[in-house]
């Protein structure tokens, strides 16, 4: 009954090419961010903040940022957790060496030194393809956590080879170090994740975007037509690393605070956000919040039940929860390949046609 | 002759011993690629599990030991007998030709037709799994392997080379052993692929499944087939790794490491997969051993990717690959 094109009359081009163009969807679109804004922040406190909201809001960041690259761009990644790596360490070379300027500048240039070293490592999509370029991307995993291992003017020379993020601000508010509020890491992602998103959106609608899925259907026919390869793949690299790069920033300076790069940014990280576009559904911006909420509450939910209702000890536990995730994967992959994406859109074309589905 | 140059040989030698394992994980890839045009990314889980499972039966633990323990409050680990290494090993087979039918029955037929990103994620998921289970299964803890493989230094080798160049190698008795085992599996899958029934029909679905399906070859079972085979491969690659380093979780990891393997030798290959797998063994010894001191060692983590990627560049498909060709 509410949920339909119908009374809803559109009167000028620019209205006829919204991004929600069902009046209820772009109604939800405000409250859910009124809420994000003006609720949450009020309410969150530190386990919140620190066991579901800040890790969902990096994630989707990242989850974007590999989307652009495999679902709109059709290029195999697995070098995101080398990718986030490279925002990681720039930023804390930034912070370091400029301690007065804003945090929110020093996220941003991370994300465009990842964009560099993104395209650098781009470069090969132009002659390999598939899973080759696959594991041409985990050439750059490896490598990346290599160097940010074996050159210590990277971790500033410290003792432990561990970096850790000191206290900066974004307009007096401290945002990192051990001082933080809950609520001050929380919008401070929350900031982030709306522009990326917002980015996100309108290129993959724009002639850029056209571009990129043109090149994932078929290359050569996209190639013929006169889309350019190289701008192509190169841009959906560029794009893509710039968003994994600022994810990669805030998941070490606010998330985490202290990191080694081995631990935090290895090929676990990789495959975790490529199990979160998949899941959320490849080619969708939807689906890469869904897969980051889906990967981010899925553990917490089975630490909750099996650790604290069942009272397993952790290590069984740790161990089921590799099953069900393995399981879960497997199961989705069978039931619906193109991830929750997919389910919600079903869910909204069978709302449009509710109650009288014939 | 200097010893720099001795050194490098020995160096070369123990190379291409390593690359012989890199060789035959790489070769459970290819199999399960040819036939089903599947990457098998839990071919590396695949042997752990394997090795896991030969460790299990042979020390007569009981099965989910940890799980029964903590749920029903027993103290229950171990039957208390020792099974011989040979049984073991049959046992293992039978559970791996097991796993291989799980796999088909639940998993493949229900993904037929999926785009090849899809049945990858599969694999993945399929990894995660067996990692747990396995872990569920047998306990995480690290295990000892011992099916009486010879162990340590061979004194033979040490002794002939001393008297012939004046300096003795060092070679492992292990890597020894694993190349003879390497060989005639090899020999024997080719054998096998060349001369039985069951081998044509395999080589057939790898060329055409369509053609394949139309003179009568059931697809599925040439899939439980060539899983099985997968799996006993991963059998004899665990069994080697895990006499070398113990059973434990990094056993898994060699799968990644096999993966520049097959990039270099093309994934369709299997001689393609022995010498990616000896090209890759001998150049990050080598690498390591002259350029790796100069930028602070470890390179043997990312040496192989990088050279793979290197090479992709001049020949995409790999040494001995099909030539790609593409259509509109």
């Amino acid at each position: 009954m509410i949920y339909r094109e119908a009374g809803d009359f559109k009167t000028t081009y620019k209205d006829d090419s919204q991004t929600f163009p069902i009046k209820f969807d772009r109604w939800g679109y405000y409250v859910i961010l009124a809420i994000a804004f003006l609720v949450i922040p009020f309410v969150i406190n530190d386990y919140w903040a620190n066991a579901v909201f800040v890790p969902f809001l990096i994630y989707a960041i990242a989850a974007l940022g590999l989307n652009i690259l495999i679902g709109y761009c059709g290029q195999l990644s697995l070098g995101t957790g080398g990718f986030m790596a490279v925002g990681a360490y720039s930023v804390y070379k930034l912070m370091t060496a400029f301690p007065d300027v804003s945090m929110l500048v020093h996220v941003v240039i991370a994300g465009l030194i990842t964009t560099c070293v993104g395209v650098l490592f781009g470069l090969p999509s132009l002659r390999i393809k598939g899973f080759y370029l696959a594991v041409a991307t985990l050439a750059a995993q490896f490598f990346l956590v290599w160097l940010f291992n074996k050159v210590p003017w990277f971790y500033n020379y410290s003792a432990s080879g561990m970096i850790n993020s000191p206290e900066r601000t974004v307009f007096g508010m401290i945002v990192t170090g051990p001082n933080t509020s809950a609520s001050a890491k929380y919008l401070f992602c929350l900031i982030f994740l709306v522009a990326v998103a917002w980015i996100a959106r309108n290129l993959t609608r724009g002639s850029i975007g056209r571009k990129w899925m043109a090149i994932r259907d078929m290359d050569i026919a996209a190639e013929i037509i006169g889309v350019n390869p190289l701008n192509a793949k190169l841009s959906a690299f560029a794009v893509s690393s710039f968003f994994i790069g600022i994810s990669g920033a805030l998941f070490f300076s606010v998330y985490l605070g202290a990191a080694e790069v081995g631990e935090a940014f290895g090929i676990q990280k990789s495959f975790l956000i490529l199990f979160m576009v998949i899941i959320g559904g490849l080619g969708s911006i939807f689906g890469s919040f869904a897969g980051a909420a889906f990967m981010v509450l899925m553990p917490v939910f089975l630490k909750n039940v099996l650790v604290g209702w069942l009272g397993w000890p952790t290590d069984l536990a740790a161990h089921m929860e590799f099953i069900i995730v393995g399981g879960l994967i497997i199961a989705f992959l069978i039931i619906e390949p193109h991830g929750l994406a997919q389910l919600w859109r079903l869910t909204k074309e069978k709302l449009r046609l509710w109650p009288f589905p014939h | 002759m200097p010893d720099q140059l001795f050194f490098a040989m020995e160096v070369t030698v123990n190379g291409l011993m390593a690359g012989v394992l890199y060789s035959l994980v790489a070769l459970g890839f290819v199999l399960i690629f040819k036939s089903s045009g599947i990457f098998n990314y839990a071919q590396g889980v695949f042997a752990l599990f394997a090795a896991l499972t030969l460790v299990g039966i042979q020390n007569g633990q009981v099965p989910f030991a940890h799980l029964i323990n903590s749920i029903f409050g027993t103290n229950i680990h171990k039957f208390g007998w020792h099974v011989p290494s040979v049984l073991a090993i049959i046992l293992t087979i039978g559970v791996m030709v097991l796993l291989a039918i799980l796999v088909e029955r639940y998993i493949l037929r229900h993904l037929v037709n999926q785009p090849d990103i899809i049945l990858f994620m599969a694999t993945i998921g399929l990894a995660y799994f067996l990692e747990g289970f396995g872990d569920i299964m047998w306990g995480s803890d690290l295990k000892k392997l011992d099916v009486g493989l010879p162990q340590g230094i061979s004194d033979t080798i040490e002794t002939a080379t001393f008297n012939w160049f004046g300096y003795g190698f060092f070679v492992d008795k292990l890597d020894i052993v694993a190349t003879v085992i390497a060989v005639i599996l090899v020999t024997g899958l080719t054998l096998f692929s060349q001369y039985t029934k069951q081998g044509r029909a395999l080589r057939a679905v790898a060329d055409d499944h369509q053609a394949a399906l139309s003179v009568g070859i059931s697809l599925r079972y040439i899939w439980v087939l060539v899983w099985s085979i997968a799996g006993f491969v991963a059998l004899v690659a665990g069994m080697m790794w895990g006499a070398k380093s113990g059973v434990q979780f990094s056993l898994s990891l060699i799968a990644l490491k096999a993966l520049p393997v097959l990039m270099l030798g093309g994934f369709t290959s299997i001689p393609g997969a022995i010498v990616g797998g000896l090209i890759i063994g001998v150049g990050e010894k080598l690498f390591e051993f002259s350029i790796g001191p100069m930028i602070g060692g470890a390179t043997e983590n990312w040496f192989a990717y990088v050279l793979a990627l290197l090479f992709l560049v001049f020949r995409p498909q790999g040494l001995f690959g099909e030539k790609i060709i593409e259509r509109v």
